[in-house]
């Protein structure tokens, strides 16, 4: 008798605990804390599309009559083309130094990343002084005594953009197709080698294939870098969408409009994104391995080690070393040879925010990707692509977006502080660093979630599955199992992050707080007022300090198990 | 390699912890805030010696006037700023219409500065100006032939003119004075014959206008007087010589005028340290700074009886267009327009 009753409960607690379960299933601290997670850096860009509800307005069909073809044109321009030179120069030094010896492979193991420390711009205004009348080249010919004409050396146009960026991007490529070559079960590519396949054949028919997933999140990021890049197409006088966000709401003072140009460039990116994702169909990538051993390289010929090792310097010259060297000199020929004190002041700014930023950012991403793993519903789904959206836009626009939602709070704030406390109190996030770091991580998550994301690809569910059913709580899972096997996806996502926002610029400008300067604003503010020799010393420094993180970073993706 | 989870945890609040302390303090009574779009060493200086004369400290946001003015706007009545520079009429008309500035009452702006560069209500005024000058090569252009802006546009040019992309304020403030005086459908003509001069597409800025005259990539450009001087001053040798192989005259003397602009300041409306911002605005038109203004940056100053840059003192005196500077404001956004139909890109 009693055995029944305890029968009983015990069938009415399982039935209870299974709808418990159930519920728990959705609602539980890591979907309602990854839910707010992604509503808070959702809310920005939600702000802005907000605005498209309005409808267009009069300048919009001004720009749509006169030269949104030409913007659109010259975007996809630049995106097929930085694409597709990304692609070439990213894959093919990764593939080399990482399966292949060659003199020097050390070496370009982490100096192929450094173009990624020099902001586009910069590289930018550096060639134009390079290729310029009174550059050194234009300067040196004449001095050699040919008379090329002035416009020999023409490169301030789309196609020097396109070149430019692509040297300067493909390290987003670069980075992750290499992490992957590096942590491939040699399996894989040793037993294509002993069927008989030459290294040619292995690339293209099964590295190639198998790393996509990783060569596209280095894509995505370089084409959400091409679309908003301002200051180089602007030196350049290359009109693309972004050109026209600012012409449309600074020079036309219309935000609907400029809102309505960003809508077409998400429009652009959810397209390429999207082409993607349908053509990849059903394929799945959960390559599973377990304990690795390190490959054996292959071991080319004299000649060909010679021709590697001359290909792969190429991206490192043409991206880093003449920009640089440019640099140098224009800081040799300037008046402020000496670096002063207010410079430490600088770096400290820069590498504070910088640092912080990183680690939340990557915190957030690591967090977000986790939880739609654990709970995968649509929702979080969506809302964890939606937040990666900010890299695409400009950042002045995701200011606007920004400060909207963050103003709002802080009038609300202190109004209920002065009429409940009689406490006067400035505004508590709009203006201050909390604020910009926030705004860093609206405008650059993808950075940290793309590479998070193609690392969490390759791991397996199983784990997830054995861990449930020992019963082993998700966040131990997560510190035990996947951080251990994911570590070189978040630490490169924390240095890529680290280094863009050492970069930053217009976020930096419009949302710090009162005499606060970072190197690139220095440098920004300097270049701008047409003093290109006197930014040179900021732009070295910002150089400087972030190859300081790529060389950790490719020290990182070297290191095997 | 482990994550050490301690240490992570432990350095995320470190750095948060910084980043708060950071954000606390630094409110006294002795301050003032300025939202610039100026941001030359020379008004550190500036900014410098007033807080040492004063003991009042400046504090500065710089970013472009578009954005400071979004940004005062969506501050409203709580905004921190006191007081609003920009480079350019335009842009501070487009605040004083947008609610965003106050009167100024004070005899030493009415006083010291001439009426064409204050706004007639007092809400702003020019504490330095400069010309948008046409500059050419002296070998291959004749100054008959450039004197006006109106000639650029002629047939005798086609081919011989480089200029900047339109996306700057300067060029848009230039169409907006020539459709001010001449109404929308001369200045479109205007503007698409003078496109059609052009020798290549628009890019690069002041500087590299001038450079491309000297290199023989066209004859003729326009741009503002400082760049002149400036390149005169780069450490950069060929630079200097360009300098030495061009030429600039000051267009349109014989009838309105050489199209000027400025750079300009306003009390914002809600500003909460008033007055020590008017103190420092006056500080601005005192002669002493507009003294190191015009020696430092090669601006025109404001006030009478200050010494001048030797550059601008070699130009001379010269006429400038009376148009109301507010009126390159209003004008702005149908000057955008039309360079966009003109395919000025």
């Amino acid at each position: 008798m009693r055995l029944e009753v305890n029968k009983k409960n015990e069938n009415i607690s399982s039935i209870k605990r299974g709808l418990y379960w159930r519920l728990f299933r959705v609602v539980n601290p890591w979907t309602i804390f990854a839910f707010l997670c992604a509503i808070l850096i959702a809310t920005p860009l939600i702000t802005i599309l907000y605005y498209l509800v309005e409808g267009p307005s009069d300048t919009w069909h001004h720009l749509a009559e006169t030269v949104l073809g030409e913007y659109i044109f010259n975007s996809i321009f630049l995106v097929i083309g930085v694409s597709f030179f990304t692609f070439i120069i990213g894959v093919s030094t990764a593939w080399l130094v990482s399966t292949s010896s060659f003199y020097g492979r050390k070496f370009f193991e982490w100096a192929l990343i450094l173009p990624l420390a020099v902001p586009t711009y910069i590289v930018a205004i550096a060639y134009a002084g390079i290729f310029d009348y009174t550059g050194p080249i234009q300067q040196f010919t004449q001095w050699l005594g040919f008379n090329l004409g002035a416009g020999f050396f023409e490169i301030v146009n789309i196609q020097g953009v396109m070149v430019i960026m692509s040297f300067v991007l493909y390290p987003y490529v670069f980075v992750l197709a290499r992490a992957w070559f590096v942590n491939q079960s040699s399996t894989l590519l040793e037993t294509g080698r002993m069927l008989g396949s030459n290294p040619t054949r292995t690339f293209f028919t099964l590295a190639l294939p198998v790393a996509r997933p990783a060569i596209v999140a280095g894509l995505s990021l370089v084409i959400m870098e091409v679309l908003n890049d301002y200051g180089a197409v602007k030196y350049f006088g290359v009109n693309t969408l972004t050109t026209g966000i600012f012409r449309s709401w600074f020079s036309l003072g219309d935000i609907a409009a400029a809102i309505y140009m960003c809508a077409v460039l998400m429009a652009v990116v959810f397209l390429i994104l999207g082409l993607e994702k349908w053509q990849r169909g059903k394929a799945r990538y959960d390559e599973n391995r377990s304990g690795s051993k390190p490959l054996q390289r292959y071991n080319p010929s004299r000649g060909k080690k010679v021709l590697i090792t001359l290909w792969c310097s190429l991206p490192i010259i043409v991206g880093f070393l003449l920009p640089v060297l440019q640099l140098i000199n224009w800081w040799w020929v300037s008046d402020t040879r000496i670096v002063d004190p207010s410079f430490a002041r600088l770096v400290s700014n820069s590498f504070l925010l910088a640092a912080t930023t990183s680690i939340l950012g990557v915190s957030v991403a690591l967090f977000l990707i986790y939880s739609i793993k654990l709970y995968p519903f649509w929702l979080m789904r969506i809302l964890g692509k939606f937040s990666t959206l900010g890299y695409s836009i400009p950042g002045a626009v995701i200011a606007v977006g920004i400060m909207i939602p963050l103003l709002y709070f802080d009038h609300w704030i202190t109004n209920y502080l002065e009429n409940y406390w009689e406490m006067g109190l400035g505004f508590v996030l709009s203006g201050t660093l909390m604020g910009l770091v926030f705004a860093y991580i609206v405008r650059f998550l993808a950075v940290a979630y793309y590479p998070v994301e193609a690392s969490f690809r390759k791991t397996s569910d199983y784990f997830l599955g054995a861990s449930r059913v020992l019963g082993v709580p998700p966040a131990k899972t997560l510190r035990k199992i996947y951080i251990p096997l994911i570590k070189t996806g978040i630490l490169s996502g924390a240095l890529l992050l680290f280094v863009d926002v050492l970069k930053e610029l217009p976020l930096t400008l419009i949302m710090r707080p009162f005499n606060f300067n970072t190197l690139a604003t220095r440098a920004f503010e300097l270049a701008s007022d047409e003093m290109v020799t006197e930014a040179a010393a900021p732009a070295l420094v910002i150089i400087l300090t972030g190859i300081v993180p790529i060389i950790l970073l490719s020290k990182l993706v070297s290191r095997k198990n | 390699m482990r994550i050490n989870i301690p240490l992570f945890a432990g350095l995320l609040t470190l750095a948060t912890g910084m980043l708060i302390s950071s954000c606390v303090g630094g409110s006294s009574n002795k301050q003032v805030n300025v939202y610039s779009h100026r941001h030359y060493p020379v008004d550190q200086e500036i900014f410098k010696n007033f807080t040492e004369k004063t003991g009042i400290q400046v504090n500065v946001v710089s970013a472009s006037a578009d954005e400071l003015i979004t940004k005062l706007e969506l501050e409203g009545s709580r905004s921190p700023a006191d007081i609003l520079i920009t480079v350019d009429a335009g842009r501070l008309e487009k605040a004083k219409s947008s609610g965003l500035l106050q009167e100024l009452n004070g005899d030493i702006f009415s006083e010291n500065i001439a009426p064409n560069f204050r706004d007639p209500d007092n809400y702003w005024f020019a504490f330095t100006y400069r010309a948008r000058a046409i500059a050419y090569a002296p070998d291959r252009v004749s100054t008959d032939e450039v004197s006006t802006y109106e000639q650029l546009a002629a047939p005798h040019l086609k081919n011989r003119v480089v200029m900047r992309s339109s996306e700057h304020t300067y060029n848009q403030s230039l169409m907006a004075s020539i459709l001010a005086h001449f109404g929308p459908q001369k200045s479109a003509d205007w503007c698409k014959r003078l496109t059609d001069n052009f020798s290549r597409s628009p890019r690069g800025n002041d500087r590299d206008q001038l450079k491309a005259v000297a290199a023989g990539l066209g004859d003729v450009t326009i741009c503002n007087t400082y760049y002149v001087a400036k390149l005169a001053e780069s450490p950069i040798e060929a630079e200097r010589e360009v300098f030495n192989s061009i030429r600039i005259i000051f267009p349109n003397q014989k009838d309105r005028g050489t199209h000027i602009n400025i750079s300009g300041a306003g009390l914002t409306q809600y500003a909460p340290n008033k007055e020590n911002a008017v103190r420092l605005l006056e500080y601005l038109v005192s002669p002493e700074v507009q003294q190191k203004l015009s020696v430092e940056n090669h601006e025109y100053p404001v006030i009478d009886g200050v010494e001048m840059s030797p550059f601008l003192q070699e130009w001379g005196d010269f006429k400038i267009d009376e148009l109301p500077l507010g009126e390159l404001g209003k004008h702005n956004e149908q000057a955008v327009r039309i360079l966009d139909q003109c395919g000025w890109r």
